[in-house]
């Protein structure tokens, strides 16, 4: 019994580590007023660019670092469109989100013979064994310092304090002499490096190869957590745990001795998504001028 | 104030023109702003004193003419250059972050750091409360912005401009969100800052503030200089002639009320609003037929509650709302409009007009249902135009012949007369009016206010809704006082006291 207990624990960081990343980026976005439904996408194409580099150097760490420059690229376009030519952001996002998978895709088939999933990297993300089957993965350790880092920066720094206020009313960040577009493009491109290092949290440490639905929506999981964590670092954190041990609770049951179809077993992270939504989204307050795009002197 | 003798100025703005595409908003506009000084820009709305300030701070380049500050030609290029010239302003719709507190939207743009990056609020809030201190600005710093009265966000955003030393204020209409009380404390900043050196510039429409509180006043008239004047030289009269160039009645004319029987009547109405907090409490109010009432209130103690209750764009949480004696609350809006009551609403733009649909289309939008103007679900766009044209002529919306036209094209006041006319040929019992003039320039409130009293000598009963004290005194037969949710008092209009009613306001006791 004990030992079940740890090794839910166990599968529950595991499965966090990605989902927290990827919410912690979410949140940066989202505070300064840019709304990211890409983040799936930018988890793909994280997820990807971690195996293959991974793959390729036998470095895992190369792969994790990878995986968050090319959430970063990716974000670039959400910034441009965004930001700089205001377009709709969910539009924007929902292309990121085909973008983000078609690229992996085309790309896997390039570096691994035309298959579409790539090769096993030969090392993953260590994990820390703590005895028995109790064990922590690095990428867990990972999602906490960024969770801490995140808050700090949010709160205790002047750069936090300006991405918030462009959040709330960039008009008045504005006349105080702070660049919103400047702050908002920093956000978002910060937003697809931390769900860059969400997918290749899933892709190095979870399991450890790239197949195209390595990623199979845990980047709208990670989207609820930021609305289920009232857009704070620390809120998304332990609303990640929670959807984390949903996951943790489909393999625990699902192991054959349960009497549970896996199929519907496997529904229940996403049922618990949508049950979170539909419990607090009306009762969340968003930042108030997330997904308005900023015209200067527009009142 | 330095002697006239030797002038000091701190503001020179000369031959400053800007256009907007075509549109001249300003044409070879002179200022000059002698330093220590309270300078009133006095002008109408759409007149050019907001692009003249916003041209001075920054935000607006002009085509043409030199800003010289402090004896030195500058070239301001954006609101930073501004702050660095010592150069501060108070936007008319406050800039604050609702969410953080006082010291945070001071800091904001201009934190002090410890390591590079880490905030020292403390060090600021330190600052602040000494700045706050020394100009008798009360506030309290660590109080989040959401939380505070509209006169400390005002003070709030004194001391930002403060903070960032600023040595030229301007004020972009600080007193149309306050109480008399706010305004007379407003006045008494004001004369501080300036006999500490400060130079203050105010933007106002308001005559009697300009005579109470300002030294000198420059007046612009359609985008083109008129004259400065010393205050104390000219009567409020001649301002508002040399503001709408010609003569104009300050005082509105109306003949004494013939009120009849109640034809609204709210009785015990409590209202919540969406976040389940109530902002109408155990509301009851009378309006008779043949009388104004007006309602006079600072912004956000129920009015709007109260008036959406009335439309049933809301639920009455308790209560009753008759007209004429049938009870209408909790019905669909369609229902309040059939029971004869007719809103002229606060925001037309949201709530009265389709900015994109035609004159025509707009004067039907509540009865394109009924005969004659369509049948069997198709609309007769024949009788809906010559409907149109017909109120277009008798309501004098202007341009003429407009009916085709999208509403978006028309002025602010034609929209307004659009709305009126519409609601009046509605032929109501009830005439619900909330912020009727808002936008509206001196021209266009005359028309509106004459509205409103033929309104009521036709025997209808008119629900005035105003956060424009004077209008509210000027116009209404009776006025209610509204605070926190309820009616505190109703007073006879002749020989209300304009402070006893702030008062009230405020939610101080009667008398």
């Amino acid at each position: 019994m004990f030992s079940n207990i740890l090794l839910a624990v166990t599968i529950t960081f595991m499965y966090a580590a990605p989902l927290i990343l990827t919410a912690l980026g979410g949140v940066v976005c989202e505070r300064s007023g840019v709304v990211n439904i890409g983040l799936e996408g930018m988890m793909v194409i994280g997820a990807f660019a971690g195996a293959c580099v991974g793959y390729y150097s036998a470095n895992p760490w190369a792969g994790f670092l990878a995986a968050g420059l090319a959430g970063g690229t990716l974000a670039v376009l959400h910034a441009v469109a965004s930001v700089t030519f205001k377009a709709n952001q969910t539009v924007s996002g929902v292309a990121l989100n085909f973008i983000g998978p078609g690229l992996s895709l085309f790309l896997c088939r390039m570096f691994f013979d035309g298959a579409t999933m790539s090769k096993p990297v030969p090392r993953q993300m260590p994990k820390l064994a703590l005895g028995g089957v109790f064990s922590i993965d690095v990428t867990f350790i990972i999602a906490i310092l960024f969770t801490a880092l995140t808050w700090f920066i949010l709160y205790k720094t002047k750069w936090g304090l300006r991405l918030r206020a462009v959040g709330e009313h960039p008009a008045a960040a504005d006349t105080l002499g702070v660049n919103v577009y400047a702050v908002r493009y920093a956000a978002i491109i910060l937003s697809g490096m931390l769900a860059g290092f969400g997918g290749a949290s899933q892709s190095l440490a979870v399991v450890s190869l790239f197949t195209p639905t390595v990623i199979s929506g845990q980047g709208f999981i990670a989207m609820a957590a930021v609305i289920f964590g009232k857009w704070t670092p620390h809120g998304a954190f332990l609303a990640c745990i929670i959807f984390a041990f949903a996951q943790a609770m489909v393999v625990m049951l699902g192991g054959g001795a349960s009497s549970i179809s896996p199929q519907l077993l496997s529904m229940l992270p996403y049922l618990l998504t949508i049950l979170v939504l539909v419990l607090f989204v009306g009762k969340a307050v968003a930042p108030k001028a997330n997904g308005v795009p900023y015209e200067k002197g527009a009142r | 104030m330095s002697p006239a003798a030797e002038k000091d100025y701190a503001v020179q703005m000369r031959g400053i023109s800007k256009y907007f595409g075509a549109f001249c908003a300003l044409n070879n506009v002179q200022l000059s702003v002698e330093k220590g000084s309270i300078h009133a820009l006095l002008g109408e709305n759409g007149a050019g004193k907001s692009t003249l300030m916003n041209i001075l701070y920054g935000l607006y380049q002009a085509d043409t003419g030199e800003i010289i500050i402090n004896g030195q030609r500058e070239n301001i290029k954006n609101p930073n250059t501004a702050i660095k010239l010592g150069i501060g302003m108070v936007h008319q719709h406050f800039m604050l972050v609702e969410p953080f507190t006082v010291t945070q939207n001071i800091m904001l743009g201009m934190e002090k750091t410890r390591f590079g990056g880490i905030m020292d609020e403390a060090a600021t809030r330190v600052e602040v409360q000494e700045l706050s201190q020394r100009y008798g600005l009360y506030i309290d710093p660590d109080a989040k912005v959401e939380d505070i009265s509209v006169g400390m966000q005002q003070r709030v955003e004194i001391l930002k401009a403060l903070y960032r030393g600023a040595e030229i204020l301007i004020l972009d209409e600080p007193t149309a969100v306050l109480t008399p009380q706010e305004i007379g404390e407003l006045i008494h900043i004001m004369r501080k800052l300036a006999e500490d050196g400060k130079t203050i510039i105010i933007i106002t429409h308001k005559l009697g503030e300009i005579k109470q509180s300002a030294d000198y006043c420059t007046i612009i008239r359609r985008g083109v200089y008129i004259d400065t004047v010393d205050v104390q030289q000219v009567d409020e009269t001649q301002l508002a002639s040399m503001m709408v160039g010609r003569e104009v009645k300050l005082t509105v004319q109306k003949e004494a009320a013939h009120p009849g029987p109640a034809v609204l009547d709210i009785q015990d109405l409590t209202v919540e609003d969406s976040r389940g907090i109530d902002r109408v409490r155990k509301l009851s109010l009378q309006v008779h037929a043949g009388e104004i009432l007006g309602i006079a209130g600072i912004d956000g103690n129920g009015q709007k509650e109260l008036i959406e209750a009335i439309m049933n764009m809301v639920p009455a949480k308790t209560g009753k709302i008759l007209v004429q004696g049938k009870e209408i609350q909790n019905h669909a809006p369609a229902d309040t409009l059939d029971a004869g009551v007719s809103t002229i609403p606060e925001d037309r733009h949201k709530h009265g007009l389709v900015l994109d649909f035609t004159v025509a289309e707009n004067f039907v939008i509540e009865n394109f249902k009924k005969v004659p103007y369509s049948s069997r679900g198709i609309l007769n766009l024949k009788e809906i135009r010559s409907h149109a044209d017909e109120l277009i002529e008798k309501f004098d919306v202007r341009p003429a012949g407009c009916a085709p036209n999208p509403v978006r094209g028309l002025s602010g006041g034609n929209q307004q007369k659009l709305i009126i006319a519409r609601e009046v040929d509605n032929n109501p019992h009830v005439l619900i009016a909330v912020q009727p003039t808002r936008g509206l320039d001196v021209g266009a409130i005359e028309y509106v206010h004459k509205a409103l009293i033929e309104a009521r000598d036709q025997g209808k009963a008119v629900l005035l809704v105003s956060l424009e004290l004077d209008e509210i005194m000027d116009v209404s037969d009776r006025i209610a006082v509204i605070y926190n949710g309820t009616i505190v008092d109703i007073l006879e209009a002749a020989g209300a006291d304009e402070n006893h009613i702030g008062l009230l306001m405020a939610g101080g006791k009667k008398e």
